[in-house]
Order: C-alpha cells, then structure tokens, then sequence
C-alpha cells in the first residue's frame, strides 16, 4: 500500500427526494507516472490510483478510469440522484492492488 | 569498461539509426486511443463541453471538466501528452446528470478531446484549447 493515502469525500448531509446534488471527493496519492526519472537517470516505476467508482445503495452512480495523466491527489467531482435515504460507497483502486474505499450516509427527508 | 575503436564506430552507427527511425507520433497515438474506444465508428462533432482554462501556468494539475446529455461514457484525452489517454467515465443510473471535474497533467500546450458514447452507439467529440506554461510530465 502507498503510505499516507486518505481519501476525503464531501457529501452533503439531507437532501430532498430525486434531487441532484455534487459529490467532491479527493484522495492523496502520489499518482507516479511511470514516466519521470530520478537523479540517477532511472525511471521511477509507475503507481497510480487507476480506479473509482461510486455506488448508492448498490446502484452504480459513476465508474471513472484514471490514467497516468492524472494530478497527484486525483480530485473528481460529478452529480448524482438521491432517491432514498441510504449510503454512497466509495472505491478507489490503487496499482499494487489496494483498495481504499469511504462511505457516507444521506438522508432524505 | 573501456571501447575500441571499432566498437565505438559501432555505436555511434547504432545511435543514428535509432535517430532516424521514425517514431510514433503522437497523432498515431490520439488515433489509436480513439479507435480502440469507438470500435472504429464515426465520430461527430458537438454534443459535449469541454470545459478547460485557456491558459494552464503549471501543467501539473489543470482542472477540467467534461459534461454530454444522456451519454453512457466520456473518454478524456490529451493530445499531446506522450500517452494521450487521460481518464474514461462511465455514468451509472443514479448519475444526475452526465458530466465530471477532474485534474489532470499537460506535457505541453495542446488540445484536451472528450469523444461521448450514446446510449444509440453512436459518438460524438470535441475539444479545448489549453496553453502550459509549464509541462507536468517530468523530465
């Protein structure tokens, strides 16, 4: 696991029913490229998180593929629908095969 | 280890050839990205935002964000980075609506392309011009 990876994800706490509201969610990682080399001349090897998704109540709401060309600390934010009262799940998943993941609670009402 | 006079010539021939072979280029590159993403469909133009800053001072993180009406997916790319691929999304039944912000890293200045798939099959893209002040790739 990439040391001092701390996803952050802002949701906000009600919402009324069918509405749209915007999702930020940021994560620090490193997002090495593959592609810069260190003072040696040695290229640093690539490791990025390549993977979100974001479900509600087990519905999918986004999938998003990050590739290298991604800012360190990827941010991305989008819109979802509120049905119901429930939970976003969050995932991220990281090249050595980690997965880091937060959930956030909303009520409708 | 020390080089004869021989093998130095050789490797000097060598470097020239690896200089003169034609490389891929980045056009290539953007082609192929986008054929492996439409299947080879036409692709129109319009449908989609792209909206980015018209100049980036540090092409480390330029936010972006990409929007289509009803697409299914939106495929993110930088033309001119040495791989073009930036990010691919793909929108669930509970996405408000068919749009995303992301940061992303520019070698250089260049064209940002976002192509939306339909629903239908069919595709459609556009583009923005960003100006890098300073490249982000590294060196």
């Amino acid at each position: 696991m990439a040391s001092g990876v701390k996803p952050r994800v802002k949701v906000p706490k009600k919402a009324s029913a069918g509405e749209a509201i915007t999702i930020k969610t940021l994560i620090s990682h490193k997002m090495e490229s593959g592609q810069r080399k260190d003072s040696d001349g040695n290229l640093i090897p690539r490791s990025i998180i390549n993977h979100f998704a974001c479900t509600f109540n087990g519905k999918s709401v986004i999938e998003v593929v990050l590739e290298p060309a991604i800012s360190t600390n990827p941010y991305i934010e989008f819109e979802a629908t509120v049905p119901e009262t429930g939970t976003f799940e969050f995932t991220w998943q990281d090249d050595d095969g980690s997965t880091y993941t937060e959930s956030k609670d909303i009520t409708v009402g | 280890m020390k080089l004869s006079r021989r093998e130095t010539l050789l490797l000097g021939a060598g470097a020239a050839v690896a200089a003169v072979l034609p490389l891929p280029t980045y056009a290539d590159a953007v082609a192929d990205a986008v054929a492996a993403f439409t299947g080879g469909a036409d692709v129109a133009d319009g449908g989609v935002t792209v909206d980015a800053p018209e100049i980036a001072e540090n092409g480390n993180t330029v936010p972006i964000s990409v929007s289509s009406d009803g697409a299914e997916s939106i495929m993110v790319l930088a033309t001119g980075n040495p791989t073009p691929a930036v990010a691919t999304f793909t929108f669930g039944e509970l996405a408000a609506s068919q749009s995303g912000s992301i940061r992303i890293r520019l070698a250089q200045t260049q064209d940002v392309m976002a192509i939306a798939k339909m629903p239908d099959g069919t595709f459609q893209k556009a583009s923005a011009t960003v100006k890098v002040t300073i490249g982000g790739c590294g060196g």
